[in-house]
């Protein structure tokens, strides 16, 4: 895996002078608790990456690190080629973070013209209001508005200083449909203006729709990187469903399966020769029937791959 | 990579005075109108001082004194130090407990915000209610309490008192960094409620019980009410240097714990 990360962190011609954010052999531990173990990352100018992985993988501690908002306890991390908690540095990231609480007395356009002052160059009121869709929202207080709303408050305070790297933690985190999609335009328009983003999320969709790159994160440990595509290429890449009288043990025997499991009235076999596999399932159970063949998706694919390293220390307790 | 890390792009991005001095109006700026908006700070914060003050200060006793003072002056004194204690800890410690818990101060360390901004802003906060709830208790005293003093006199009381309101905001500082969101206000009453009551605030300090008097020799409130009742001629005249010196130095300490906390959040991660 360490190989793979190599590879990708230095294709197609990546030098560490594209690297705009870093971190390198990384840990963090929170009361000898490792969040992070050794994570080297890199984030390269003008691309949209998506660090995914299931709650707790680690996510967040990578942005608050990336963000100076924390120490590492091993390792380095550089954003612009410097100290995080530098302020020049911060002049240029703009961030939106997960909150509990922001404060519900003020108005949306009090919050952004705050927030702009803090910057040199702040982008002006209106365009901020525009780009994450608030304008008729302006005079609105924090408070009286809705969890979609709020989270395009959030973006605009992230944004309104114009910075070159955006870090968007769990943007779209319990919002409708609607309200995803929203935001996902409003994502896109910042790459479009060549900022990079570094994006965190447990929605592989999220990450497919929106991303250049994917980083998969599982137990503070990056298990895979690569364009959405190869990532999918990266599991057995497709899946078989049946009906069938076979037991799970004779199916495990079939050359070519990489995984079975029962979903209903039916088994679930993922393989990388669908083919073969069909062929014997076919010679072996005459009664087959529902049969189904369809290729895997992102969501699969990270299912495989955060269960295959989840499943590792558990064999070494074995072993 | 090559050990040498060359910064990237760096354009000089230094902000002038007058751009910072801006930051910490805005900054002040808004942390007002959020607590102005914020009715149980602005209701229980004016409310409970000059509600005592009417029944206690203008109702029952207005036509007594002590030692010269009339009742209705005396209390503007000690129900101003009780107020000023009031708008400067709940609007330090609840707002801070609040932001830090709950993520908001991580979302504005994010920025370039200059971190003494946000502490500044808090204690101007405290200031100004603190001016608020004197000068209420003042002009109500004036309209109803047969208030008369001389202008040198109503200058230094409110001076004074609103002086006070920053040793206060030092403590809430103190309280914020060590206490939850929702043990804050608990926790702020039971500082504030029984410090108010030994010092003198609510029952005149002569008529407390013995224990209770020297008790209130060592509770900061006891030493800004006697400072105020000082402005009004009242009190028990001992020396103002020794009551600011007690002021003081529980600003120091307070400060001093504060930063405890501040430095203490930087390696630490909330929710």
């Amino acid at each position: 895996m360490i190989a793979t990360l190599e590879t990708i962190r230095s294709t197609p011609s990546g030098t560490v002078a594209r690297d705009i954010a870093s971190l390198a052999g990384v840990s963090k531990n929170y009361n000898q608790v490792p969040a992070l173990r050794g994570v080297n990352f890199a984030v390269h100018a003008g691309e949209l990456v998506a660090l995914v992985g299931p709650n707790g993988a680690g996510k967040t501690t990578a942005v608050k690190l990336l963000l100076g908002l924390m120490q590492p306890s091993a390792g380095r991390v550089r954003v612009f080629g410097g100290d995080p908690t530098h302020p020049q540095n911060r002049m240029r990231v703009g961030a939106m973070l997960q909150v509990g609480r922001v404060p519900e007395t003020l108005r949306v356009r009090e919050h952004v013209d705050l927030f702009s002052s803090y910057y040199l160059k702040p982008l002006p009121l209106a365009e901020v209001l525009a780009v994450a869709g608030l304008e008729k929202l302006a005079d609105r207080k924090f408070g009286d508005l809705s969890g979609g709303q709020r989270q395009r408050v959030l973006f605009a305070l992230a944004i309104c200083g114009d910075p070159d790297l955006l870090f968007l933690d769990e943007p779209t985190v319990g919002l409708d449909v609607e309200s995803r999609r929203m935001l996902w335009d409003e994502i896109r328009s910042m790459v479009e203006r060549d900022k990079t983003v570094l994006l965190t999320t447990h929605y592989l969709e999220e990450a497919d729709a929106l991303a250049d790159r994917v980083a998969v994160i599982n137990r503070g440990e990056i298990i895979a990187g690569g364009t959405p595509a190869e990532i999918k290429a990266k599991t057995s890449g497709k899946r078989i469903r049946c009906i069938t009288t076979l037991g799970l043990t004779r199916l495990r025997q079939i050359p070519g399966v990489v995984e079975v499991r029962e979903d209903r009235e039916a088994v679930e076999i993922h393989s990388g020769e669908a083919e073969c596999v069909v062929r014997e399932l076919l010679a072996l159970d005459p009664s087959l029937s529902g049969l189904e063949i369809s290729s895997a998706g992102l969501e699969e694919a990270f299912l495989a791959l955060t269960n295959s390293s989840n499943a590792a220390p558990q064999e070494l307790i074995r072993a | 990579m090559s050990a040498t890390s060359t910064p990237l792009l760096t354009p000089l991005l230094q902000r002038l005075p007058g751009h910072t001095l801006t930051i910490y109006l805005k900054e002040a700026k808004y942390e007002f109108l959020k607590n102005l908006r914020l009715r149980v700070y602005t209701l229980s914060v004016l409310g409970f001082p000059l509600m005592f003050y009417v029944l206690f200060g203008l109702v029952l006793n207005a036509r007594e004194s002590i030692a010269g003072t009339t009742i209705p002056t005396y209390m503007i004194a000690t129900y101003g130090t009780f107020g000023v204690m009031g708008a400067s800890l709940f609007g330090t410690a609840a707002g801070l407990a609040a932001d830090r818990r709950l993520g908001w101060l991580q979302v504005k360390r994010a920025t370039p915000m200059p971190p003494f901004a946000y502490f500044a802003a808090k204690a101007v906060l405290s200031l100004i209610f603190s001016a608020i709830v004197v000068s209420s208790l003042m002009l109500l005293g004036f309209a109803f309490g047969g208030v008369r003093l001389p202008l040198a006199n109503l200058a230094k009381l409110l001076g004074t008192l609103v002086a006070g309101s920053l040793p206060f905001s030092a403590l809430g500082l103190a309280i914020g960094y060590f206490a939850g969101p929702n043990s804050a206000p608990p926790v702020i009453n039971l500082i504030y409620l029984p410090m108010s009551f030994c010092s003198g605030l609510w029952v005149p300090y002569m008529f407390l019980p013995k224990m209770v008097r020297q008790i209130a020799l060592v509770l900061p409130p006891y030493h800004l009410s006697q400072l105020a009742l000082g402005a009004v001629g009242g009190g028990r005249h001992e020396s103002a240097a020794t009551h600011w010196e007690v002021l003081l130095a529980l600003t120091l300490i307070c400060l001093g714990v504060a930063r405890i906390g501040f430095q203490r959040d930087q390696g630490k991660l909330y929710g």
